[in-house]
């Protein structure tokens, strides 16, 4: 729980690095625009999940998930975040999930195999795609069961 | 001396991206997300896009109050560049009350007076 009112702010050596990675180089950012995009940034969290605890709410749901905060980035009109962050999800998703089985199938398929045939574990990837999106939601709530706290 | 051994690093140097897909932290996110009374639970993908949307929002406000920036001669970002974008693009209207605009304390006063002077003709 938040003890103190600077447990709510994000950490400001991240938030310069991010600002200073999207900014041409060589462009000075005074310490009091640091400071204001940061607070920005913790206003936009609370908004961003006060929306999708709505949604959420609509459909008799204590578990806010991806569609949710999906949502309320259109009703916040950020819609031109929904793309990067659908496969910003998709790549996180793959990495949870899929990183064990993956990286040791693709092990053994590089030992036993060459590299040209590279091709056709670039295949065997794109049906590991597949089958996580055909995933059912169920499982997403019993996931959700684990997360509490 | 063989391939071999160049993909294995390949390898880790792909988990190693998919770890930093995220630059903020998702336990500083959770704790804000938390202090919102009405939420209970938030599932690992939900946290992972706010904290990303969080950080698409960082790049997006600092991009548009510099492409907006008032001194376009300089190489600089101030508080009233953030605080013009804040009033002037509709998407951050929002942010309005914590990135309020700054006006001279004499130039208040001058509205002030000003008002004051209109109530006055207004009464008679």
């Amino acid at each position: 729980m938040a003890e103190k009112p600077e447990d709510l702010n994000l950490p400001n050596a991240v938030i310069t690095r991010i600002i200073k990675e999207a900014l041409p180089d060589g462009v000075n950012v005074s310490k009091e625009a640091r400071r204001a995009i940061s607070q920005a940034a913790s206003v936009f969290v609370l908004y961003a999940t006060s929306c999708a605890n709505n949604f959420a709410m609509k459909a008799k749901r204590k578990t806010l998930n991806a569609g949710d905060v999906l949502s309320a980035m259109e009703e916040m009109e950020f819609e031109r975040f929904m793309e990067p962050l659908r496969e910003a999800l998709e790549v996180y998703k793959k990495g949870q999930k899929g990183k064990k089985e993956v990286s040791e199938q693709k092990r053994k398929d590089r030992e036993k195999k060459t590299d040209s045939e590279n091709d056709k574990s670039r295949e065997e990837e794109e049906e590991e795609e597949e089958r996580m999106d055909e995933e059912p939601e169920a499982e997403n709530e019993a996931e959700e069961e684990d997360v509490e706290n | 001396m063989k391939m071999s051994q160049n993909t294995p690093d390949k390898d880790d140097d792909q988990t190693s991206t998919n770890k930093k897909s995220l630059s903020l932290p998702t336990s500083r996110v959770r704790l804000i997300m938390k202090s919102s009374p009405d939420v209970s639970c938030i599932n690992h993908d939900a946290l992972f896009l706010t904290t990303k949307a969080t950080e698409l929002f960082v790049q997006h406000l600092a991009v548009s109050s510099y492409t907006n920036r008032a001194g376009k001669e300089t190489k600089s970002l101030s508080y009233s560049d953030l605080a013009n974008t804040a009033e002037e693009n509709d998407t951050f209207q929002f942010l309005t009350d914590i990135l309020p605009k700054k006006i001279l304390a004499g130039d208040y006063l001058k509205s002030l007076a000003q008002l004051q002077e209109d109530e006055d003709n207004a009464d008679f």
